[in-house]
């Protein structure tokens, strides 16, 4: 088999990149988005202001591996549990949450305990999103 | 229970993983198409095609929630490229998709490789979606906008957008883009020289082969959602023209064809492919091209009579 064709039998990882609520920045869900791309992923961007529905939604027609949310708010104790809730009525619990922003540490703790695999802060390298994302998925 | 039988009953979780096998491995989902593609064929697909930019996506969502109010079940499969380096993909349609919730199922694809505007997976999707229930689909290329014809394969009924002042009008009406269409939507109609684009593209159809269906051109604001119950209705029209025109049952025929020889091909590769690799000839084969020894076509030719 060449090259060429393993690749095309494997699957790529699936990643979403949410922006639940109402802030209006998305600068850092594009840097991570485009550094997920570029390692090899697909990636699909929901755009601004998302409600948890609607994420949980897309992620389930889009069958993706992995859910990120980007949050500079300060709701992220109240948008990541909806979205983990959703996930999990949709029976969609394997799927790997993660979530990036400005998340205070006693914070980050909370959310690790409901699920979330891992919150990336400001100043992360994406080199380290890439490689957690890999890890997560247990999938080059 | 099966796949397929999951997404008959209308599965929403079932179709989205039977999305990933068509998309991943075709034939990992043969069994899938199998069982569901007596349920197929049924409805309507509309292929939205155009250069980058036109609002594309912007059209497909407005025509979505149109068709939606008019009590169609209404399925959106968006392509756009893969990088040919690392094969990896920005989906981004969903940006310009107003929340719609499940009403509407849409699937973001990634061409992988696949040349002409689509994904490879396109047919088999479009088949798994009907399966699943949707009697809407519309199906959106990558921007390219001169040689993404391969829609015209996979829509009953093709719209390429354009918008006025994209250079040179006649650039942008170049033969294929112009042979495709069924419906012309000049978009973003408030900006200068769309009556302009217009007239010329009226001309231009006017000067092609005649046919039973002249395509329309129509003017729009997707965004503003001015112009888009009258492409739906066009839509419409030239379905029941379709499906009235004595030529259908050749379409269909020429549709089924196309399926067939392409199966075909991909069997007989994968049989050939993979028996060649196990008894080594294959990476010997490819070594005397590589190296000039032997061409393309002989080293083929080669394989498959070896095995026969």
């Amino acid at each position: 088999m060449t090259e060429t064709e393993q690749r095309a039998g494997t699957r790529p990882i699936r990643v979403l990149i949410g922006k639940p609520g109402l802030d209006g920045h998305d600068r850092g869900a594009k840097i991570v988005a485009r550094a997920l791309r570029d390692a090899g992923m697909e990636v699909i961007y929901t755009g601004l202001h998302q409600t948890p529905e609607e994420i949980v939604e897309a992620a389930l027609q889009e069958d993706v591996d992995v859910v990120g949310l980007s949050i500079l708010s300060g709701a992220h104790l109240t948008l990541v549990p909806a979205v983990i809730d959703l996930l999990q009525a949709q029976n969609m619990g394997d799927v790997v949450v993660v979530v990036g922003g400005i998340i205070p540490e006693e914070d980050a703790e909370e959310l690790k305990k409901l699920g979330v695999k891992a919150v990336f802060g400001p100043g992360t390298e994406t080199d380290e999103i890439v490689r957690f994302t890999r890890a997560s998925v247990g999938r080059a | 229970m099966s796949l397929g039988q999951e997404i008959l009953r209308g599965d929403r979780r079932a179709l989205a993983r039977a999305l990933t096998l068509v998309e991943s491995d075709p034939h990992a989902a043969d069994d899938i198409i199998a069982e569901v593609y007596p349920h197929t064929g049924h409805g309507i697909v509309v292929g939205v095609t155009g250069a980058p930019g036109v609002g594309k996506s912007t059209l497909v969502d407005r025509l979505a929630g149109q068709f939606l109010a008019r009590g169609r079940k209404v399925g959106i499969l968006a392509v756009d490229p893969s990088s040919p380096f690392t094969g990896g993909a920005l989906l981004g349609d969903r940006v310009r998709m107003e929340g719609r919730g499940s009403d509407v199922f849409m699937r973001s694809l990634a061409t992988r490789g696949h040349l002409g505007g689509l994904a490879r997976a396109t047919p088999r999707a479009i088949q798994l979606l009907q399966a699943f229930g949707k009697d809407l689909i519309l199906l959106e290329t990558v921007g390219a906008g001169q040689s993404e014809v391969d829609i015209m394969g996979f829509a009953d009924t093709t719209i390429v957008v354009v918008v006025p002042g994209l250079g040179d009008d006649v650039q942008a009406f170049k033969a294929g883009i112009l042979e495709i269409g069924d419906i012309f939507v000049v978009n973003k109609s408030d900006r200068p020289g769309a009556d302009q684009t217009m007239r010329e593209l009226r001309q231009m159809l006017h000067l092609g082969p005649q046919r039973t269906w002249l395509p329309p051109v129509l003017s729009a604001q997707a965004q503003q959602e001015i112009g888009v119950a009258e492409i739906a209705d066009a839509i419409l029209r030239h379905s029941e023209v379709r499906l009235t025109d004595p030529e259908q049952r050749q379409r269909r025929m020429q549709e089924a064809e196309r399926l067939v020889r392409d199966a075909l091909a991909d069997q007989l590769v994968r049989g050939v492919v993979s028996r060649s690799q196990a008894d080594g000839r294959w990476n010997e084969v490819l070594a005397e091209v590589a190296e000039r020894r032997l061409d393309p076509a002989g080293a083929a030719r080669a394989l498959h009579l070896e095995q026969d």
